[in-house]
């Protein structure tokens, strides 16, 4: 049953952003729309399994002083991967993503789970928890990117949800909004832990 | 305009207008991780614009001569993140020879920055970039300069982030808003601050 706990914990008790503050760049800088976030938490996801699979089977015949640049170019490589299949499926995505799609390489949670996690237990339990962190990023990601979206365009996944006459708050999905809905949201998270 | 023209320009762009945490969301974990005192946030805001002014030379040599001449562009990502991670390693072991003093102050930093996104981010944006005529690409010296620049932008703002927390550990804030949430809204606002560059035309 451990398989389960694994994929959990990522979820609600560990989750990447919310508790762990890992991967902050793409949690601010994509969540302008929730299509944005989706497919950015799903890139990472994809990244986050391929590797966490990799360096898990690779963990003991990587000698222990060079692993960081072994993981890092091991996560390079999916990250291409991803790079190249989303500019020639979905390049509409591909183009509002941007720089953010390269640099799913530096984001702390790949590079944190495979030290933390993949290269210490196996294959089996690495995937779990690939799959959870991944599902909590892009759960964490499509709240912040609701607010946002909602309050900044009016929209939700590019459909009016609120009165045609309504004013849209442009700040939110500017800069300063991601920063200010973010702080907010960590805010009531740590307010619902202390309430427990 | 001149060279000088152009160079400021890019100062201010790198600096103010297009700001490399508030307004491109680049380089943030350091940001907010680093920002409690004000040494450590010099210590970091240093050694970030000493990697990200070698790394823009680097990796632009690289993209031009070894990339682009073999038609390798698919392995942008991959050569640029070991291209920095090599150059992170070997910064490290030269200051440590040779400046123990300097490797004490800037040291427990310099593995941070392998994964502070804003140097990736300012090789890969150098090697589409162009100058404020919208025609002619980077060149070398371009590239390592806004390197420079973009590193002095993000210890500008971090800096500024690190004197606002040192006093801001004084004021009795409501519990659920301490630490990180502050710090978020705060950037907020320094991030409205900096819009009002936005409007300027150089």
């Amino acid at each position: 049953m451990s398989f389960i706990k694994e994929l959990s914990k990522g979820i609600i008790k560990d989750n990447p952003i919310f508790v762990l503050v890992l991967g902050m760049c793409p949690t601010l800088a994509v969540t302008t729309s929730v299509v944005n976030a989706l497919g950015m938490g799903l890139a990472a996801t994809f990244v986050l399994i391929c590797s966490n699979i990799i360096i898990s089977l690779i963990k003991n015949i990587t000698p222990s002083k060079i692993r960081i640049p072994v993981y890092i170019v091991v996560i390079a490589a999916f990250v291409s991967i991803v790079d190249m299949v989303m500019s020639a499926y979905l390049p509409a995505l591909h183009k509002s993503l941007g720089l953010f799609i390269p640099l799913i390489v530096v984001n702390c949670i790949i590079l944190g789970r495979a030290e933390a996690f993949a290269s210490k237990n196996n294959v089996f339990l690495s995937i779990a928890d690939a799959i959870g962190m991944g599902l909590g990023f892009t759960l964490s990601l499509s709240v912040v990117a609701t607010i946002r979206e909602i309050l900044g365009a009016g929209t939700w996944l590019g459909m009016r949800v609120v009165a045609s006459n309504y004013d849209p708050m442009l700040i939110a999905i500017l800069a300063p909004g991601a920063f200010i809905t973010l702080g907010f949201l960590m805010a009531l998270m740590n307010m619902l832990k202390e309430k427990k | 305009m001149g060279y000088f023209g152009e160079l400021f320009v890019m100062a201010m762009t790198a600096i103010f207008i297009q700001n490399f945490v508030l307004s491109r969301f680049l380089g943030l974990c350091p940001y907010l991780g680093v920002s409690k005192k004000l040494d450590s946030a010099l210590g970091m805001g240093m050694a970030v614009i000493f990697v990200m002014t070698l790394a823009s030379a680097i990796t632009f040599l690289i993209n031009k001569y070894l990339l682009l001449q073999f038609g390798l562009m698919y392995l942008q990502t991959i050569a640029f993140i070991l291209t920095i991670a090599a150059l992170v390693q070997f910064v490290e072991m030269v200051i440590q020879k040779n400046a123990p003093a300097l490797y004490k102050s800037l040291g427990v930093f310099l593995p941070l920055i392998t994964t502070n996104c804003a140097v990736l981010g300012v090789a890969i944006i150098n090697t589409t970039a162009f100058r404020s005529d919208g025609i002619t690409p980077y060149n070398f010296l371009d590239s390592t300069l806004n390197g420079f620049f973009s590193g002095v932008g993000f210890t500008f703002v971090l800096l500024a982030m690190a004197g606002i927390r040192q006093r801001l550990e004084k004021v009795d804030l409501p519990k659920s808003m301490r630490g990180m949430p502050i710090a978020l809204v705060l950037a907020g606002i320094m991030a409205l601050a900096f819009y009002g560059f936005m409007g300027f035309k150089i």
